[in-house]
């Protein structure tokens, strides 16, 4: 027991001046957005006195979990409905839902000049499979579906399609060079605005609906100062910057 | 509520890959597992133990190993091509590929403890009979351990159509081909279609159980003999 007072009045006192400064936000984060997230995250920590546990995962299996109790007190999403959904269902801060970044469709080989004239050589059909990310859980999935039905060649290429089950399952069937091209999002491929690897084709933003990924603030993280002030530095210049690097876009 | 036309493809196409990754286990187990329980070969320590890496290894990794070795810079995705075969990876046979890999302990361990539970003597006896090795194999260790087999053959397809991991990793989720039940049911939580992932659930918790119950239920009356 005498131990045990000294220590229980230090922690007091540490919680108590955690309280009055610094915050931890716990905050859910869709996989694709890994990397930039956490070069953000430790920009964050420098410039604030807060710091964030991230959780990546999948939108999907980030919202069944706060669906069902999960801690978060934050979620950036891969796409607007879930965040939407959230909003519905009351689970989600209404009014702080926003685009944190818009994500970039790339038709992509691991192979040097596979890739030159994506449309022509999407009418060819010139390769052995497609990989996309599967279009009923991910935005880029159905991005790409639309993009084919844009030029035509939905139907002519569905035999040669394969689903991966995200966005980075997809880029490991091409990457390995099981599938000779498939459609990837461009900040997998991409490092300080040029293609590292392999070839690939930019598709234009008119052939698809724009990848809008949002975040918003969960209620668990109402009163959270660290979660209040990591969303207006997701929005400052910083963050942009980076986000811009990783070959995404903002609004 | 009836399953869809999509859910009883996937179901049919898992019971395929287990009957099939099955049958092949039985006859790529049973060798294995006989020499293991047989040899006093140094290599008995790390030939068991490659065996049951599956059982350790996260599907995941095994899943991007046989991506990466099958795939087309893979060796083995160079012998299948250089044979004409192509390339194994979101095919039937590709799964197949990998369930054997991914299950092959659930095979050779049950049947390498009932080859070793038989000991050396009705061997022995066996032989002083005359009976050539072969004989003794099939008239006398085959008999004796179908109880190990038994186990063997229902834990191993049990495991496979609960696979999950490996599938997803090399599949690529074509319907008829790779899509399998699994799968299926995470692309309906994914999609936040719970009810369609409680229905296709249900029918493999049911299967699972009944599996397993006929397992538990089968064993006692031949291990007490």
């Amino acid at each position: 027991m005498k131990q045990f007072v000294p220590v229980s009045a230090v922690l007091a006192l540490a919680l108590a001046a955690g309280t009055a400064a610094a915050d931890e936000a716990q905050i859910a984060v869709a996989a694709n957005f890994t990397a930039p997230m956490k070069t953000i995250i430790q920009m964050f920590e420098e410039d604030t006195e807060h710091t964030v546990k991230a959780s990546y995962g999948s939108t999907g299996k980030l919202y069944a979990q706060i669906e069902n109790g999960a801690p978060f007190e934050a979620l950036l999403a891969a796409d607007q409905k879930r965040p939407e959904l959230l909003e519905k269902e009351g689970v989600a801060v209404p009014g702080t839902r926003f685009t944190y970044a818009v994500g970039t469709l790339v038709l992509w080989s691991a192979e040097p000049d596979v890739v030159e004239d994506g449309e022509a050589l999407l009418k060819s059909g010139d390769f052995n499979k497609l990989a996309i990310a599967n279009p009923k859980l991910a935005p880029y999935g159905e991005a790409a579906m639309q993009t084919m039905d844009a030029l035509g060649v939905k139907a002519a290429l569905e035999p040669k399609l394969v689903r991966g089950e995200n966005i980075a399952q997809t880029y490991q069937f091409v990457d390995t060079g099981n599938a000779e091209v498939g459609f990837v999002a461009l900040s997998q491929v991409m490092q300080d605005g040029q293609i590292t690897k392999g070839s690939g084709w930019i598709v234009p933003g008119d052939l698809h609906e724009p990848i809008r990924q949002d975040a918003v603030i969960l209620d668990k993280g109402k009163d959270s100062a660290a979660v209040t002030a990591l969303f207006a530095y997701l929005k400052g210049e910083k963050a942009q910057a980076v986000i811009h690097d990783f070959g995404y876009e903002t609004e | 509520m009836p399953l869809s036309e999509t859910d009883l493809e996937a179901i049919v196409l898992t019971l395929e890959l287990a009957t099939v990754t099955t049958l092949i286990l039985f006859l790529v187990g049973t060798p294995i597992a006989w020499w293991l329980s047989r040899t006093r070969s140094r290599w008995k320590g790390p030939i068991g133990a490659v065996v049951a890496l599956p059982l350790v290894l996260p599907p995941s990794v095994l899943g991007f190993y046989l991506l990466v070795t099958l795939g087309p810079n893979g060796p083995v995705g160079w012998l299948t091509q250089t044979l004409g075969i192509g390339l194994l990876p979101f095919t039937f046979w590709g799964l197949v590929v990998g369930s054997v890999l991914y299950s092959l302990p659930f095979m050779v361990q049950p049947v390498q403890n009932a080859f070793e539970a038989i000991g050396e003597r009705p061997l022995e006896a066996a032989a002083t009979l005359r009976a050539s090795p072969l004989d003794r194999f099939f008239t006398v260790a085959l008999p004796l351990s179908l109880p190990g087999f038994v186990t063997a053959g229902i834990l191993t397809f049990a495991h496979t159509v609960g696979e999950f991991g490996v599938v997803l990793m090399i599949g690529g989720n074509i319907p008829g081909v790779t899509r399998v039940a699994s799968v299926q049911i995470y692309d309906y939580v994914e999609a936040l279609e719970y009810g369609e992932a409680h229905r296709l659930a249900a029918v493999l918790l049911v299967f699972s159980f009944l599996v397993l119950l006929a397992l538990y239920s089968w064993r006692p009356d031949h291990t007490r003999k």
